[in-house]
C-alpha cells in the first residue's frame, strides 16, 4: 500500500491541534513550536503532493478510500486532481505563513493555534475530498474556528459584528448547498456520496436546473459571489491576520472549489442553463468590488473588497464553461489565494506596528519596513494582473474564456483591472511612500519570520508568473476532465 | 403452550434490573443514613451493570415479537430506546452526585430510577393500557423531581406546573385512547391497526382520535403548541432533572409517538405526516425565535430543546426508514449533548451563582476545559461537524428531501441558521468577554467530570464513527415500520 | 561558447534582470559599488548586442537569432525571440542608451540600490518588447516595463511626481486594456500567439466572429484597439497628455529612457503588429492616422513653443518628432508595397533612432543644468554661454541634431520620411513641413533663452561647468548623431532590408 500522504496531510494539523489543547497554557513556546512544526511538515508534504502529481496521467491520484457509513454510501475518500493539487499546496503554504505571522499572539495562544490548525484541517479536507458527505463534513468543520477566532482575536471594533455576519452568511450558503447535495444524492438513485460515481449519474435536465442554483450559489456565498459578498470585507477586516489570510486566501477558494466540484461537475446541464446568470453576477463582482475598494479609507477594507473583485474573475472563469476559462479560474484560485494571504499578512504587520489602518494616517513606511512594502507591491502587481506575475497567467485565460462565452463580460470586466491598478497604486503610495508621520519614527522593522512568510508567498507568485508551466499542465489536466463532463464543449 | 418464564424474564431484563436496583437503593437508604452520597454511586453502578447486561443479553428478534400477553413488543426500537434511557439516567445520577442539594437524598435516586423504569416500558409497550401506565409511571416521579427542592420556590412552582400540564394532557390522551378502544374493541396496538383497517370507522373519527393522542405525546416531547411548561420547568427544576427531562423524557415521548403513528395509523399517513410537519415547523420557529431573546442559559436551552424537537419531528414526518433512523440517531446525539449542556450549566451556575448567559464571561480563561466542552456542546446542538448533532440533522434533512418534503427541509435549514446565531452568541460570551473572577479556577467534581467526559467523547464519537449506531437505528426503524430486514 | 552564441538574445534580455537580482544581495550602503555594478551589468547587453549586430546577416530572410520554447502550452504561447533589421536597430538603441542613462544617474543619492534595480528591470522590459516574436510575450514585456518606470517617476521624480506617475501608468495601462482584450480575442480566434504564424494566418482569416459581427468588423475593432494602445505610447495627438507630465517629473535618466526608448515601443508596435496584421484596415484608416500625425507635429511644436519650462519644452518636442514617425507609418499603411512606403518606413525607423539619441541627449542636458540651477524655468536662465561654454557648445550641437540640421542624424530621417510621404499624403506633408518650421522656432527660442541674451547675474559663480562623467554620457550620443548624419548607410542598410521584407 502506498503512503497515505493526503490523509497524513489532513491529520497532522488535527493531531497537533489536539496535542496543543492538552498542553498547559503557559507553555507558549511549546505551543507555537508544535504548531509551526505541524504546518511546516504539512507544507512540505503538500509540496510533495504537488510535485508528485502526474499531470500527464491526469485524473484523480493518491487515492485513499475507507468505508465510513456503507449503509448510506458514505466513505472517507480522498484524492487530488489537477484542480485540487494546487489548492492543497496553497492551503499548505498559507497555513504555514499564517503560523509564522501569528508567532507573537499572546492572548490564549493555546486556543489560537489549536483553532488555526482546525481551520487548516478543514480546508485541506475539503480540497482532498472525493466524497460529497466528507466534503460537507470538512466544510462545516471550519465554522467554529472561523467564528471564534474572529470574535476573540479580531479587531475590537467590528469583531462581534463581522464574525457573526461572516459565520451566518457562510452557514446559510452551506446549508442550502447541503440541501442541493442531498438532492443530488437521492436524485442519482445510486445511493452513494462518491462524487466520481455521481458525475456519471446523468441527472435529468430539469433536476439539474432546479438544484444547480442551490449548490452553486450556496457554495458561491463562500466564494464571495455578488450579492452575497458583504460578509467578506467585514469578516476579513474583523479577523486577526492569520485568519484573514486563511479566510480570504483559502476559505474563499473552498467555496469556489466546492461550487465547481459539486455544482458544475455534478450538474453540468444546470451550469449551462445558468451560466449567463453567474457571468452577470461575477461581472458585477469584478467591477463593483474594485470600485468599492477604491473608495475605502481603511487599509484592510481595500484588500477585503479586492478579494470580492478577484473572486469574481474566478467565477467568470467557471461560468465561461470552456477550457480556457476554467484553466484560468483554476490558476486564479491559487494565485489569488497566495496573493491575498500576502496582502493580509502585510496589512497585519503594518497594523501591529502602527495600530491604525486608516490610510490617511499612514505613510512613508517603506523606510521602516522595506520588506513589507516590497511584498505588498508584488502582491499589488499580481492583483493588477501585471505580466510576469501569477495574476496575469491566471487572468489572461479567464478573459479568453469570457470572450468565447460572452464577449461583453470580458469587455466590462477588464475595467476591473484598470480600477484595481488605480487603487493598488494609490494605497501603495499613501501607505508606504510619502512622508512618515512623526508617530511612527520609532516603528520597528518586521521580524525574520515575517520576512520568511512574505518571501515564500512572493516567490510562489513570481515563479508561477514567469513559468506557468509549473502549474498549467496540472490545471489543464483537471480542466480536461471537467470539459469531458460538460460534453466536450 | 408452555410458558417459558425464564425467557420472558430475560425479555424484560432491563426493567427487572431497574426494579431490583430500586429495591436495593430503597433498602440501603434505610441503613446508610450517614453516607447517602454512596447511594448515587450504587445507582450509577447498577445502571451501568444493567446497561451492559442489556447490551449483551437482550438481543431482540429480527422481527417484532409480542410477549407478555401482547403487552410488550420486543424489537430493536425498544432495545435502543431502553439503552438511551438507561444511559441518560446513569449520566443524570452522576450529575446528581455532584449536586450537593441532591446527592444526599436517597429518594431522588429512587424517583429517577422509577421514572426510567416507566420510560423503558414506554419504549416497548404494545398495548394502550400498558402504554398509559408506563407514561404515568414516568411522569409522576418526574414532577416530584422537578419540585424536589422544596425550599426553592421556583422548583416547587416548576413541579406543580409540570404536574398540571402532565395531568391535563394525559387526560386528553387517555380520552383519545378510549376512542381508539371504542372503534376497535381492543387495546392491543397492532390489533387496533388491523381493525381500523377493516372496520367501518369514519376517517374523521380516527383522525380526531389521533389528534387527541398526539396532544399527550406532544406534551412529552414539548412540541409547540404543547411546550408552555418547558421553559419554566427547566428553569425551576434542579439542573440534573432539567437535563433528564429535556433528554430521556423527550426521547421516551418520541418512542411512543413514532410507534403509535406508524403502528396504529398507517392508513392515515398523509394526514399525520402533514400534522407532524406542521408541529415540526411550529416547534422550530417558536423554539428558535424565542431562544434568540433569552438571557438565561437554562431558558435558552429549554427553547432550544423545543426547537430540537421540531427538527426531530422532521424525521418523523418523513415517514421513512431513513427518517426514523434519523430520529433515533438524533435522539441519541441530543441526549448526550443536552445532558452535557445541563452538566456544564450546573457547574457554572453553582460556581458563579447565576444562570444568566452574561455570567459565562471569562469562562474560557477561568476553565479552558469547561469552555471547550461548552464549545463542543453548542456546536453539536447547532449541527456542526464533527459532532453528533451534525449527523442527526443531516439524516433528518436527508429523509425530508428523500420524501420530497423540500419545503420542510428548507424551513429546517433556515431554523438551523437562526439557532446557530444564539449558540454562537453563548460561545462568544465564553471566549470573548472578560470577568473579574476569571483567574479563579473552577472546581469540577469527579462525578460531574466523569459524566462530562463520557458525554463529550460520546458526542465526538457519534459525530465521527457513524456506522454502528446508524446500523442499529436502521434496524430499529425497520422493525418499527414493519419492513422486513 | 556555442551556447552563448545560440542564446545571445536571451542573454541580452535577461542579463539586466539577473544583475538586478544579484544586486539584492549587495549592501545598500555601498553606493559606489552599486552604481558601477549596474553600469557594468548594463554594458554587457550592449556588447552582446554589438555581437548580434556584427553577426547579423542583413541579407537573410525573416527573423534571426531565433529562440523558441513553449511558455504557456494551454494558450499556445511560447517564449519566441528573434530579431530582424527593424528590431535589431531598436535593441541596439536600447542597450546603448541604458548604460548612458545609468551613468547619468550617478547623481542620484537616495536609495540607489532600489533605483538601479528598477532601471535594470526596465531595460529587460523594453528589450523584451523588441525581441518578442510571440504576441503574448510581447504584451508581457509591454506591461512589465511600466512598473519600474512608474516607480522611477514616483520615487525619484519631481515635486508633482505622484500625479504624473499615476497619470502615466493609468494612461498606458488603460491604453493597453484594449490591447489586452484584443490579444485575448485574437488568441481565441486564431488559436496561437506566435507572430510568424499570425502573420501568415491572421490577415487572411475570414471566419472570425464576435457577437455575430462579420470578420471585417471584428478586425477593425481589434485594429483600433491596437492603434489606440500604441498611439498612447508614441504618443499621438490627442493621447499625448500624459507625456509632458511624466517627462517633466521623471528623474533625468528616466526621461532619457522614456523619450529615448519607451516612446519607440509605440512606433515599433505599429510596424511590427499593426501594419503586418491589419493591412486592409491600416490602408482603410491610414488617412486618419496621417491626420493625427500631422496634428501631433504641428501642435507638438506649438505646444513646445509655448512652454516656459525647459523640460516641458523638450517633452513637447518629442510629440512633435514622433509625429513624423507616425506620419511615415501612415504613409506606409496607405501605400503598402510601393517604393514610397519603403522609404517612409525607413525614415520612420531611422527617425526613432535619431529621436532616441537627440531627445535622450536633450533631456540629459536639461538635467545637467537643472542639477546646478534647480530651476527649469527658461526665463530664469539667460546668457549662460559665457559661464559654461563647453556645456553651451554641447547643447547647441544636440539641439541642432534635434532640429534636423543637415549633417546630423535628424535631418536624414526626417528627410526620408518626408520624401516617402510626400507622394502619398501631400497635404499632410506640407503641413508637417510647417510644423518643422515651428520646430526650428522653438529650439532656437530655447537656445536663445538659455545660452544667449543678457546674462542672469544670479548664476555667476554658482554655475559649474559640465563635468567629465557627464561628457562621457553625452559624447557617444553626439558621435552617433554625427555618424548617422554624415554616413547613414551603415544603419539604413540593415533597416532597409528588413523593411523591404515587410513592406
Amino acid at each position: 500500500m502506498q503512503f497515505p500522504i493526503l490523509s497524513v496531510i489532513i491529520f497532522i494539523p488535527l493531531v497537533a491541534a489536539l496535542l496543543i489543547l492538552l498542553l498547559p497554557a503557559q507553555q507558549r513556546n511549546w505551543i507555537r513550536g508544535l504548531a509551526l512544526g505541524a504546518v511546516t511538515l504539512d507544507f512540505l508534504l503538500t509540496l510533495v503532493v504537488y510535485f508528485s502529481y502526474d499531470a500527464a496521467a491526469g485524473g484523480y491520484q493518491m487515492l485513499e478510500r475507507f468505508a465510513w457509513l456503507p449503509a448510506l454510501g458514505i466513505s472517507y475518500y480522498v484524492g487530488v486532481d489537477g484542480i485540487s493539487a494546487p489548492l492543497v499546496l496553497m492551503a499548505g503554504v498559507v497555513a504555514f505563513c499564517g503560523v509564522l505571522v501569528s508567532w507573537n499572539v499572546d492572548d490564549r495562544p493555546r486556543e489560537f493555534f489549536s483553532f488555526l490548525l482546525f481551520l487548516a484541517v478543514s480546508v485541506l479536507g475539503v480540497f482532498a475530498s472525493l466524497d460529497l458527505f466528507q466534503l460537507f463534513f470538512f466544510f462545516e468543520l471550519a465554522i467554529f474556528p472561523k467564528y471564534l477566532m474572529i470574535v476573540v482575536w479580531g479587531s475590537p471594533k467590528t469583531r462581534e459584528y463581522g464574525g457573526m455576519k461572516l459565520t451566518l452568511y457562510l452557514f446559510i450558503g452551506s446549508m442550502f448547498a447541503l440541501l442541493g447535495a442531498l438532492a443530488i444524492y437521492f436524485g442519482s438513485g445510486l445511493r452513494t456520496f462518491d462524487m466520481l460515481a455521481l458525475e456519471k449519474a446523468g441527472f435529468a435536465a430539469e433536476f439539474q436546473r432546479f438544484w444547480f442554483l442551490f449548490v452553486f450559489l450556496g457554495f458561491g456565498v463562500l466564494g464571495g459571489i455578488f450579492p452575497f459578498y458583504s460578509w467578506a470585507p467585514d469578516g476579513h477586516v474583523a479577523a486577526p491576520t492569520a485568519i484573514s489570510m486563511m479566510l480570504a486566501g483559502v476559505e474563499m477558494k473552498v467555496g469556489t472549489f466546492a461550487a465547481l466540484r459539486v455544482g458544475i461537475m455534478l450538474l453540468p446541464e444546470g451550469a449551462r442553463h445558468w451560466a449567463w446568470l453567474i457571468l452577470a453576477l461575477a461581472t458585477v463582482n469584478v467591477v463593483y468590488g474594485a470600485l468599492i475598494a477604491m473608495i475605502q479609507s481603511d487599509f484592510k477594507y481595500v484588500i477585503g473588497f479586492s478579494s470580492v473583485s478577484h473572486m469574481g474573475l474566478v467565477l467568470i472563469g467557471f461560468a465561461s464553461l470552456n477550457a480556457k476559462g476554467l484553466l484560468g479560474a483554476g490558476l486564479q484560485m491559487f494565485s489569488h489565494g497566495v496573493m491575498t494571504a500576502l496582502f493580509f499578512a502585510v496589512v497585519g504587520m503594518v497594523y501591529d506596528r502602527t495600530h491604525t489602518r486608516d490610510i490617511a494616517r499612514l505613510g512613508g513606511l517603506y523606510r521602516k519596513m522595506p520588506w513589507a512594502a516590497v511584498g505588498f507591491i508584488i502582491g499589488g502587481l499580481v492583483s493588477m494582473g501585471m505580466p510576469g506575475f501569477s495574476g496575469f497567467v491566471a487572468e489572461f485565460p479567464i478573459f479568453m474564456g469570457a470572450w468565447q462565452a460572452m464577449p461583453v463580460v470580458a469587455i466590462i470586466a477588464i475595467l476591473g483591472i484598470l480600477i484595481t491598478a488605480a487603487y493598488i497604486l494609490l494605497v501603495v503610495r499613501r501607505v508606504f511612500f510619502g512622508d512618515l508621520p512623526a508617530d511612527y519614527e520609532m516603528v520597528a522593522d518586521i521580524s525574520l519570520l515575517d520576512k520568511i512568510a512574505i518571501g515564500v508567498l512572493a516567490a510562489m507568485m513570481i515563479a508561477l508568473g514567469c513559468f506557468p508551466v509549473l502549474m498549467e499542465p496540472l490545471v489543464a489536466s483537471g480542466v480536461g476532465r471537467i470539459m469531458a463532463l460538460l460534453g466536450g464543449m | 403452550m408452555m410458558i417459558d418464564v425464564g425467557r420472558m424474564m430475560l425479555e424484560i431484563l432491563p426493567e427487572i434490573g431497574l426494579l431490583i436496583l430500586i429495591g436495593v437503593v430503597l433498602v440501603l437508604d434505610l441503613f446508610w443514613r450517614k453516607s447517602r452520597k454512596k447511594l448515587g454511586w450504587v445507582s450509577f453502578a447498577g445502571l451501568l451493570l444493567i446497561f451492559v447486561l442489556t447490551l449483551v443479553f437482550v438481543q431482540p428478534a429480527r422481527l417484532p415479537q409480542l410477549t407478555w400477553g401482547g403487552m410488550i413488543s420486543l424489537d430493536m426500537t425498544g432495545y435502543i430506546f431502553r439503552m438511551i434511557f438507561i444511559a441518560g439516567a446513569a449520566l443524570t445520577v452522576l450529575y446528581a452526585i455532584a449536586n450537593d442539594s441532591l446527592a444526599g437524598r436517597g429518594e431522588f435516586y429512587l424517583l429517577l430510577l422509577t421514572s426510567t423504569l416507566g420510560m423503558c416500558f414506554m419504549a416497548s409497550a404494545a398495548d394502550l393500557i400498558m402504554l398509559f401506565l408506563a407514561i404515568e409511571t414516568t411522569t409522576v416521579p418526574l414532577f416530584v423531581l422537578a419540585g424536589f427542592l422544596t425550599r426553592d420556590q421556583k422548583s416547587v412552582e416548576s413541579g406543580i406546573k409540570y404536574l398540571l400540564f402532565a395531568a391535563m394532557t394525559s387526560a386528553v390522551m387517555l380520552y383519545g385512547f378510549t376512542w381508539l378502544y371504542g372503534f376497535s374493541g381492543t387495546t392491543q396496538l397492532y390489533q387496533i391497526a388491523e381493525r381500523l383497517k377493516y372496520g367501518f370507522v369514519p376517517q374523521a373519527a380516527v383522525v380526531a382520535a389521533m389528534m387527541l393522542v398526539l396532544v399527550g405525546f406532544g406534551f412529552k416531547i414539548s412540541a409547540v403548541p404543547f411546550h408552555f411548561w418547558a421553559p419554566d420547568v427547566y428553569d425551576g427544576a434542579p439542573y440534573p432533572v432539567a437535563g433528564f427531562l429535556s433528554t430521556a423524557s423527550k426521547a421516551a415521548g418520541f418512542a411512543v409517538l413514532a410507534r403509535a403513528l406508524f403502528v396504529i395509523f398507517p392508513l392515515q399517513t398523509e394526514t399525520w405526516t402533514l400534522i407532524v410537519a406542521l408541529l415540526s415547523t411550529a416547534s422550530m420557529f417558536v423554539g428558535n425565535l424565542l431562544a434568540l431573546a433569552q438571557k438565561n442559559i437554562k431558558r435558552l436551552l429549554a427553547y432550544s430543546s423545543i426547537a430540537q424537537a421540531g427538527y426531530i419531528l422532521i424525521g418523523v414526518a418523513a415517514d421513512s426508514p431513513l427518517g426514523t433512523s434519523g430520529v433515533i440517531y438524533y435522539l441519541s446525539a441530543y441526549l448526550l449533548t443536552n445532558l452535557a449542556a445541563f452538566g456544564i450549566v450546573a457547574l457554572v451556575g453553582r460556581a458563579v451563582g447565576s444562570d444568566e448567559i452574561s455570567a459565562y464571561a471569562g469562562l474560557s480563561r477561568r476553565s479552558p476545559a469547561l469552555a471547550l466542552a461548552m464549545l463542543v456542546v453548542m456546536l453539536s446542538l447547532g449541527g456542526i461537524p464533527p459532532f453528533a448533532g451534525f449527523i442527526g440533522k443531516l439524516l433528518v434533512f436527508a429523509a425530508a428531501i428523500e420524501r420530497g418534503l423540500i419545503w420542510l427541509a428548507i424551513l429546517g435549514v433556515i431554523n438551523t441558521i437562526v439557532a446557530l446565531f444564539y449558540y454562537l452568541t453563548v460561545l462568544k460570551v465564553i471566549y470573548l468577554y472578560r470577568s473579574e473572577e476569571e483567574d479563579k479556577p473552577l472546581a469540577v467534581s469527579s462525578a460531574a467530570g466523569t459524566a462530562l467526559v463520557i458525554c463529550i467523547v460520546g458526542i465526538i464519537a457519534l459525530g465521527v464513527v457513524i456506522a454502528p449506531l446508524y446500523g442499529w437505528s436502521t434496524d430499529a426503524a425497520a422493525t418499527l415500520l414493519f419492513l422486513p430486514r | 561558447m556555442d551556447w552563448i552564441f545560440n542564446h545571445l538574445v536571451t542573454l541580452i534580455l535577461f542579463i539586466p534582470t539577473l544583475a538586478a537580482l544579484l544586486m539584492l544581495f549587495l549592501p545598500a550602503a555601498k553606493i559606489t559599488l552599486l552604481r558601477w555594478w549596474a553600469f557594468i551589468a548594463s554594458l554587457i547587453p550592449f556588447l552582446l548586442s554589438l555581437v548580434v549586430w556584427a553577426r547579423f546577416d542583413a541579407d537573410g530572410k525573416g527573423f534571426q537569432f531565433v529562440e523558441h520554447t513553449i511558455w504557456y502550452r494551454s494558450l499556445n504561447a511560447s517564449y519566441h525571440l528573434g530579431v530582424d533589421g527593424i528590431s535589431l536597430t531598436l535593441v541596439v538603441l536600447t542597450t546603448f542608451l541604458t548604460p548612458l542613462a545609468i551613468l547619468a544617474s550617478y547623481s542620484i543619492q537616495e536609495r540607489v540600490k532600489a533605483y538601479m534595480i528598477l532601471f535594470l528591470l526596465l531595460e529587460t522590459g523594453m528589450l523584451g518588447v523588441f525581441l518578442s516574436l510571440d504576441l503574448l510575450l510581447f504584451f508581457v514585456f509591454w506591461e512589465i516595463g511600466l512598473v519600474p518606470m512608474y516607480f522611477l517617476i514616483n520615487q525619484w521624480g519631481g515635486s508633482n511626481r505622484n500625479y504624473a506617475s499615476l497619470k502615466f501608468i493609468l494612461y498606458t495601462m488603460g491604453g493597453s486594456l484594449g490591447l489586452l482584450l484584443s490579444i485575448q480575442l485574437m488568441g481565441v480566434v486564431a488559436g496561437t500567439y506566435d507572430l510568424p504564424l499570425l502573420f501568415e494566418r491572421w490577415a487572411n482569416l475570414k471566419e472570425a466572429t464576435l457577437l455575430g459581427m462579420p470578420t471585417e468588423t471584428v478586425k477593425s475593432i481589434i485594429f483600433w484597439a491596437f492603434v489606440v494602445a500604441f498611439a498612447i505610447k508614441v504618443p499621438v495627438w490627442p493621447f499625448h497628455t500624459w507625456l509632458p507630465d511624466a517627462h517633466t517629473e521623471a528623474p533625468t535618466a528616466g526621461s532619457m529612457i522614456l523619450a529615448g526608448v519607451l516612446l519607440k515601443l509605440g512606433g515599433y508596435g505599429f510596424l511590427r503588429l499593426v501594419l503586418p496584421l491589419f493591412p486592409q484596415q491600416a490602408h482603410q484608416f491610414a488617412g486618419y492616422l496621417a491626420l493625427l500625425a500631422t496634428l501631433a507635429v504641428i501642435l507638438g511644436a506649438l505646444g513646445a513653443w509655448a512652454q516656459k519650462d525647459f523640460k516641458r519644452l523638450v517633452a513637447y518636442s518629442s510629440i512633435n518628432h514622433m509625429g513624423f514617425v507616425v506620419l511615415g507609418i501612415a504613409a506606409a499603411a496607405w501605400a503598402a508595397g510601393t517604393e514610397n512606403a519603403v522609404i517612409a518606413v525607413n525614415g520612420a525607423v531611422l527617425q526613432m533612432v535619431t529621436h532616441g539619441l537627440s531627445s535622450a541627449g536633450m533631456f540629459f542636458l536639461v538635467g545637467v543644468i537643472y542639477e546646478r540651477t534647480h530651476t527649469r524655468n527658461l526665463e530664469e536662465y539667460g546668457g549662460l554661454f559665457t559661464l559654461v561654454p563647453v556645456y553651451g557648445g554641447i547643447l547647441l550641437f544636440v539641439a541642432m541634431g534635434s532640429l534636423g540640421l543637415p549633417g546630423l542624424a535628424g535631418f536624414v530621417s526626417e528627410f526620408l520620411v518626408i520624401r516617402g510621404v510626400w507622394p502619398v499624403f501631400t497635404l499632410a506633408t506640407a503641413l508637417s513641413m510647417i510644423g518643422l518650421f515651428f520646430t526650428g522656432a522653438y529650439i532656437l527660442k530655447a537656445l536663445r533663452q538659455v545660452l544667449h541674451g543678457p546674462l542672469n547675474e544670479r548664476w555667476v559663480g554658482h554655475l559649474t561647468e559640465i563635468n567629465l562623467r557627464e561628457i562621457v554620457v553625452i559624447a557617444p550620443m553626439m558621435a552617433l548623431m554625427l555618424l548617422i548624419g554624415v554616413y547613414p548607410a551603415w544603419i539604413l542598410d540593415v533597416i532597409n532590408r528588413a523593411v523591404m521584407m515587410w513592406f
